[in-house]
């Protein structure tokens, strides 16, 4: 006998790839785990007006650049205007231009923006400070004694900021800060200060999401670099930290907005929160980022909706394998209660079970008749063939007459099955009689009704179709349940007499 | 019914044969796939078994097309009886007995009456491959009526009583006695509902009777005492059963044989899939049988070593 390692190995190996693959796609791809997830999005739309000249104006507008919000979707409406967008990771822009405006001019940007949850801003490389700030001759000695304090205190970049917000926002400031402050801004001074350490800090700018704001405005925040990382800090009202639902809009260290050929420029913000499908985003994710290539999502949607259900099937197979493998329960057709639970999806579990035994009675009587007319086994058959699909005629004809509609979907039964289900019943009555069809039409329905809800139900529809990998998993499971000389549930009560007592 | 399983380290523990390990560890491993169909059609077993000097019912014809039908009237014209078979059939499924013809009316053993027409329709079903494996395309044995020994008069209703033995690499290890009832309609198989009488390898005595899977000590219809029962050529036919290896090359192997009152023991055909209900005939697994022929590894024994052997090892006393 050869050695069963490499068919362990194989399992072992459909196993963890199948469920490395659906836990890859959960975690990198967002693909929800549960079928309909919520997830909360933003819709932000940035206003930016200025008054025309009539000169050529142009308009160059930082675009949202923050590791914790994913964009959707983002568009940019504004008539008259040629428009386009810069695509560097580092510094996105949209520029606008015009040969001549007029007036009062409106330009709108509009973006969809989802959580990512990753609140830790990574830097890209190691940034370092090019051109320190020089200090006028009448806050040189100010500034110089303030920093001394502060960096006598720190360790660290960070413990450095850090002490130094606290000193920005102690209830008696030094009479040093105090004259600093006087005639700077707080954000700036701050990062002036760090800067001239050699500490790498900008003013960023961010907006405070809130469901249903309009007219919002950015607000300025200064972030730090330490070790690999930047840090958010509001020397303002000396905190640390990302607030909640703060979206960074610019990270570009320069103007959020820049006009050149117009007066009077503003932006102002207004935002909607909404909800939308878990897995609609992901898919809407995947597909910005190009992740979708290899994807069922790329059928059309046709194909999709067939491929929806063919992927089910293994659910069904599963199940009857594990029914006779390891219950050893008996159906009539290895697999065709697997393609009466495909039809059940169809015509739902109550109406598919009616419509299926009225079908295989009315088939099973026709075909007593049928026995009795000496035909050649092929030509039977086809006769069966072509009573059930009258049969199935009249039933969809008489349930339209009477006004249910439930009986319409009676046509989603597979007629040559049926008919050689009813074949196979009719022989089986002749040959064993009546309890013997009941038992195994009985039994093959039980199966049937089974594989059924587990293929109809919902979170198995989601993973077949959403988690590919989940298919090997199954595979490795049949080919462990081929391996299994154990005894079947019902063979522990059939040798019961054996075991003694 | 009460409903109670059996655990399954009991069962183990016990030696008892389950489905799954049968089909991966006996059937698969001991039946080559090229020698099945020296097994599955019965005409081929029938060939084989003569030129292996054993012997098998008399065949009285074989049809192969639709138009041989109507021969069979002709074919069965002088016999008194006669039994029409699917050469590939399983289960017992397909078989038509008829035991006594009279002025071209035929009779089943129950005495009711079966039409020429209902015999036609039969063969056709026969030919057209209804009963089977895979429902290929099969031929109609007509086969000459057993003469079922009087040894067994009492013991089985409106049948032939059958021999059933597992033939293990050539070793018979375990047998059992079918006997028709009247719930099993004159047919041998357990699972129809006749009745099953585990019989000692040693000596071919009875040893304990089911039927439907359950206990039971008298025949339900002639309410004779199941176990008194002895079956005659014991040593023929363990002789005919451990033949078959050499003959089907197959490992594990059920073997069906009856006895006729005048030509003795016969073939009636093999098995590569016989069924687990005799461990219930016997009341005792049949793993350890099978692990103690695996314990001889290769050996070159002939037929009457491997009979001698399964006597002395498996017979009812050498188990307790």
């Amino acid at each position: 006998m050869h050695s069963k390692k490499p068919f362990y190995i194989l399992v072992a190996l459909l196993f963890i790839v199948g469920i490395a693959s659906s836990i890859y796609r959960g975690i990198e791809h967002k693909v929800p785990f549960l079928p309909g997830k919520q997830v909360q999005s933003w819709g932000v739309e940035a206003k930016i007006s200025f008054q025309g000249t009539g000169e050529p104006a142009e308009v160059s507008f930082a675009l949202p650049n923050d590791p914790a919000f994913e964009i959707l979707v983002e568009n940019a409406s504004s008539p008259g205007f040629g428009l386009s967008i810069t695509d560097d990771p580092e510094n996105k822009r949209a520029d606008w231009s015009i040969r001549s405006a007029t007036g009062r001019q409106v330009l709108y940007y509009k973006v969809t923006l989802i959580p990512t949850g990753i609140t830790r801003i990574k830097a890209i490389g190691t940034p370092e400070v090019t051109n320190a700030y020089i200090w006028p001759a009448t806050e040189k000695v100010a500034a110089e004694q303030a920093i001394e304090e502060v960096w006598a205190k720190s360790a660290t970049n960070l413990s450095f900021a850090q002490q130094l917000n606290k000193a920005f926002n102690a209830e008696e400031r030094s009479q040093n800060i105090e004259l600093l402050l006087s005639s700077n801004s707080t954000s700036t001074l701050f990062v002036h200060m760090l800067n001239s350490k050699g500490i790498p800090a900008q003013v960023v700018s961010g907006l405070n999401l809130e469901d249903q704001r309009r007219r919002q405005q950015l607000v300025s925040f200064v972030e730090v670099y330490d070790d690999g990382e930047w840090h958010l800090f509001n020397p303002k009202d000396g905190t640390q930290g990302r607030p909640e639902n703060l979206l960074l809009w610019d990270r570009s260290g320069k103007s959020t907005l820049d006009v050149i050929g117009g007066i009077n420029s503003q932006v102002t913000f207004s935002m909607l929160q909404d909800t939308r499908s878990a897995l609609a985003t992901s898919l809407d994710v995947m597909n910005n980022k190009g992740a979708l290539d290899f994807s069922l999502y790329q059928l059309p949607l046709e194909e999709q909706s067939l491929f929806k259900g063919i992927l089910l099937i293994p659910i069904g197979v599963l199940m009857v394998v594990f029914l006779r493998v390891l219950v050893g329960l008996k159906t009539s057709g290895t697999f065709m209660p697997v393609l009466i639970a495909l039809a059940f999806i169809q015509t739902t579990l109550l109406t598919g079970l009616i419509g299926f035994i009225l079908i295989v009675a009315c088939g099973l009587m026709i075909r007593s008749y049928l026995s009795q007319l000496n035909l050649l086994l092929i030509s039977r058959i086809s006769a069966v063939i072509i009573v059930v699909i009258g049969i199935i005629g009249v039933f969809t004809l008489l349930s339209y007459k009477f006004g249910l509609s439930e009986g319409l979907t009676i046509t989603y039964f597979p007629m040559i099955i049926l008919a050689w289900t009813i074949e196979r019943m009719s022989i089986l009555w002749e040959e064993e009689g009546p309890k013997e069809v009941v038992l195994q039409g009985g039994g093959s329905l039980f199966v049937a009704t089974l594989a059924y809800l587990a293929m109809s139900a919902p979170w198995i529809q989601h993973w077949v179709f959403n988690f590919l990998g989940i298919h090997l998993v199954i595979l490795a499971i049949v080919l462990l349940m081929g391996q299994y000389t154990g005894y079947r549930l019902f063979e522990l009560k059939r040798f019961k007499p054996l075991a003694g007592e | 019914m009460k409903f109670s399983l059996a655990w399954p380290s009991a069962l183990r523990s016990k030696g008892v044969l389950g489905m799954n390990k049968r089909n991966i560890d006996y059937i698969g491993r001991c039946n080559p796939r090229k020698f099945y169909k020296r097994v599955d059609d019965k005409l081929i077993t029938k060939q084989l078994a003569l030129a292996n000097n054993i012997a098998v019912p008399s065949l009285i014809g074989v049809v192969r097309e639709q138009h041989e039908i109507e021969d069979i009237p002709a074919m069965v014209a002088a016999e008194d009886g006669f039994v029409i078979k699917p050469s590939k059939g399983s289960g017992g499924k397909g078989i038509l007995v008829i035991t006594k013809v009279e002025a071209g009316r035929y009779y089943k053993p129950n005495g009711q009456e079966v039409t020429p027409s209902e015999v036609y329709r039969h063969v056709s079903n026969v030919l057209s491959g209804l009963f089977s494996l895979g429902g290929n395309p099969d031929v109609a044995i007509v086969e000459g009526l057993i003469l079922f020994d009087p040894v067994f008069d009492g013991y089985s209703y409106e049948g032939v009583p059958d021999i059933r033995l597992i033939v293990y690499k050539g070793f018979p290890v375990m047998g059992m006695l079918r006997l028709s009832t009247a719930a099993s309609d004159g047919k041998a198989n357990l699972h129809q509902g006749a009745v099953g009488v585990g019989v000692d390898i040693g000596t071919g005595k009875g040893l304990h009777a089911v039927q439907f899977d359950e206990p039971i000590d008298f025949h339900p219809d002639t309410n004779k005492k199941l176990i008194d029962i002895e079956v005659p050529h014991w040593d023929f036919l363990l002789h005919t059963a451990s033949k078959t290896y050499e003959m089907s090359e197959m490992g594990y192997l059920g073997t069906d044989m009856v006895l006729d009152r005048d030509k003795g023991p016969l073939l009636l055909e093999l098995n590569a899939r016989p069924g687990l209900a005799i461990q219930i005939a016997n009341n005792r697994g049949i793993l350890p049988n099978l692990d103690n022929v695996d314990k001889l590894g290769d050996h070159n024994m002939t037929v009457d070593e491997r009979v001698e052997y399964a006597k002395k090892h498996f017979c009812h006393s050498a188990q307790l």
